[in-house]
């Protein structure tokens, strides 16, 4: 074979391999849009929801029966002109905010969202309250007579240099 | 005096907030995370109108729920564990519970003949071939089981396979308590 059968030959296989990996795609994704913006919209939107089903994998991934008939109804509440926040509410109203992977501020939720936070402003108050407490004890108030030595040592001390 | 239990109990703060979230922590441990509650409790059914699975000129809409506490079962021939339900539900049916049955995602003729060789323990069975009122109702999986109250409003939702002992001890005492408020 020459070296240039051998070059026509890898791009056909080359050629092959490309139009099987596009077709799979089409399978997997048979949805109409009108622009990539949208269709970026929905890749985005379908990656960020989470298939109830499955333990933690976002419905674009997921080849549950129920991830196909969720990406379906996505797909449809885009077509009916819904926003984004909408959609995920349509999904959050059914089946809880389990299936989103943005998990809401609320009262169930809110020591996850603030406990750190807290903790961290709790140590930094613990921590000043105890070094204030070091330097104010530090602080020794001296007797009249410890004062009067200190002044002799201290004039001892004059021109000598220590 | 009062100073050193005061400080002993400051001291201690860190380990009882430590012993609690251990507590908390272990709690996390014996939950299934496939159960998730159903955002649908204390809300009105959803809105549907489908078709009677044996009587397809015939269409169910959710006012048909209202008037008595009713079982809607989520079930389908493609689900083993709707299998082993059956035979609990024909035994409830028989005791005078009424279920109404979802037909999930399933093909009618499957369906009607899974009915015609196990016995039909349902007043009545929805067609929810295309499972849009299973999307509706926030089905994950087959069997659920929703307790519905004579408001027609969902009180509680079982996820998996309905047992006497799931019957006992989920599903009575709230019975109990729905009948206890609509006397009072």
């Amino acid at each position: 074979m020459s070296a240039r059968s051998i070059t026509l030959l890898a791009r056909a296989v080359l050629g092959m391999l490309l139009g099987l990996v596009l077709s799979a795609n089409a399978a997997i994704d048979a949805y109409q849009f009108d622009d990539a913006a949208q269709e970026e919209r929905f890749r985005q939107l379908i990656n960020e929801l989470r298939c109830p089903k499955c333990q933690n994998q976002n419905i674009a991934d997921s080849d549950a029966p129920l991830s196909k008939d969720l990406r379906q109804r996505v797909y449809e509440l885009m077509e009916e002109g819904r926003d984004d926040a909408e959609i995920v509410d349509f999904l959050v109203e059914r089946y809880g905010t389990f299936v989103t992977y943005r998990p809401p501020v609320n009262a169930v939720t809110g020591m996850l969202w603030f406990g750190p936070v807290l903790l961290v402003m709790g140590a930094a108050f613990c921590v000043g309250f105890w070094i204030r407490r070091r330097s104010r004890d530090a602080r020794v108030e001296l007797t009249e007579d410890e004062q009067r030595r200190i002044a002799d040592l201290l004039r001892q001390s004059d021109g000598k240099g220590l | 005096m009062s100073r050193l239990p005061r400080r002993t109990l400051i001291l201690s703060i860190p380990l009882i907030a430590f012993a609690a979230l251990l507590f908390f922590l272990a709690q996390g441990l014996s939950n299934d995370p496939r159960l998730l509650p159903s955002a649908l409790i204390d809300r009105p059914m959803p809105d549907f109108s489908l078709r009677d699975l044996q009587e397809p000129s015939r269409l169910v809409s959710a006012r048909d729920f209202t008037g008595h506490i009713a079982l809607i079962n989520v079930w389908a021939t493609w689900c083993p564990a709707c299998y082993d339900e059956h035979e609990t539900l024909l035994k409830l049916a028989r005791e005078g519970v009424t279920i109404y049955g979802l037909n999930y995602k399933d093909e009618r003729a499957k369906a009607l003949a899974w009915l015609e060789r196990l016995g039909n323990p349902y007043v009545r069975v929805i067609d929810d071939s295309g499972g849009r009122l299973g999307l509706d109702l926030g089905v994950y999986g087959a069997p659920e089981t929703y307790l519905i109250d004579a408001a027609g409003v969902i009180r509680y939702r079982h996820v998996g396979v309905v047992t006497d002992q799931i019957w006992d001890d989920e599903f009575l005492p709230r019975i109990e308590l729905l009948n206890a408020e609509g006397k009072a």
